[in-house]
């Protein structure tokens, strides 16, 4: 993947720049959200048409390879997405160095397990 | 503490609420709000795996009033946040600052979620009563 660099050429040959992580997370966020954006659409209308669905029709329709295979990148991209932004309101609203940590650190962690979480019931259900 | 010291900049309350900053501040809630609907599309998901009395459980928790205002809020959370995330990828692509587009794509964001929200509930509940 090209990186986007936001400094000059002379900047970055000078190697002067962030001490964090400069543009990082920025592109990250942008580049989540643009594969969020066909998944997701993907994601409320199938939602919406088994929100009726009794069990089995709801096993057989995410037990199918391509619907778990798009269900397992949705949850992903999405919680991936979703602690990027956490984050960002996180760094903004809190004002204590250790409560932004830890606020981020619980952010990532909690995103992680609802991943995980996620993916394994998806896989659970392959037929 | 030192962090009380560091200068404010002017109380929110004393701006007027303009399209670009409401919809710049409803961008924000509204990722939030789907946030916290993300555990929903868990509990669907962890439910269904673990079989059709749990998996029927959270259904019913869904169709209940509480559950059905919760989804129609979460729908137009969606429609808005999408809606208004693509018009912040035409920024990022450096397109549309001119005052005048900012304002056009903004109402357009608007009336698209509006729209959006709508149409899927009717879809919805068409769709429902066709089975």
């Amino acid at each position: 993947m090209r990186e986007i660099h936001i400094q000059s050429a002379l900047a970055r040959a000078r190697g002067l720049g962030s001490a964090k992580s400069g543009s990082r997370h920025w592109w990250l966020q942008r580049v989540s959200a643009l594969a969020l954006a066909p998944l997701s659409v993907w994601f409320v209308i199938s939602f919406a048409a088994l929100l009726s669905a009794d069990h089995r029709s709801y096993s057989e329709w995410i037990g199918s390879p391509l619907n778990a295979v798009l269900m397992i990148l949705l949850v992903i991209v999405l919680f991936y997405h979703m602690s990027l932004g956490l984050q960002v309101v996180a760094e903004d609203y809190l004002h204590t160095d250790w409560t932004k940590l830890f606020a981020i650190i619980a952010i990532q962690f909690g995103s992680l397990v609802l991943a995980i979480a996620s993916i394994v019931s998806i896989l659970r259900m392959l037929t | 503490m030192v962090e009380d010291r560091r200068p404010l900049s002017p109380h929110i309350q004393i701006y007027r609420p303009q399209l670009t900053s409401v919809l710049s501040f409803t961008h924000r809630v509204t990722g939030v709000a789907l946030s916290a609907g993300s555990l929903l599309i868990v509990a669907w998901l962890v439910a269904g795996a673990a079989g059709p009395t749990a998996y029927h459980g959270v259904l019913s928790l869904m169709r209940s009033p509480i559950g059905l205002l919760l989804l129609f809020g979460w729908t137009f959370s969606i429609s808005f946040h999408l809606c208004n995330g693509i018009r912040h990828l035409f920024w990022d692509a450096v397109r549309g600052f001119e005052l005048r587009t900012i304002y056009a794509s903004g109402w357009t964001v608007v009336a698209t979620s509006l729209v959006l929200t709508v149409g899927l509930w009717v879809a919805g509940f068409l769709f429902a009563a066709k089975l």
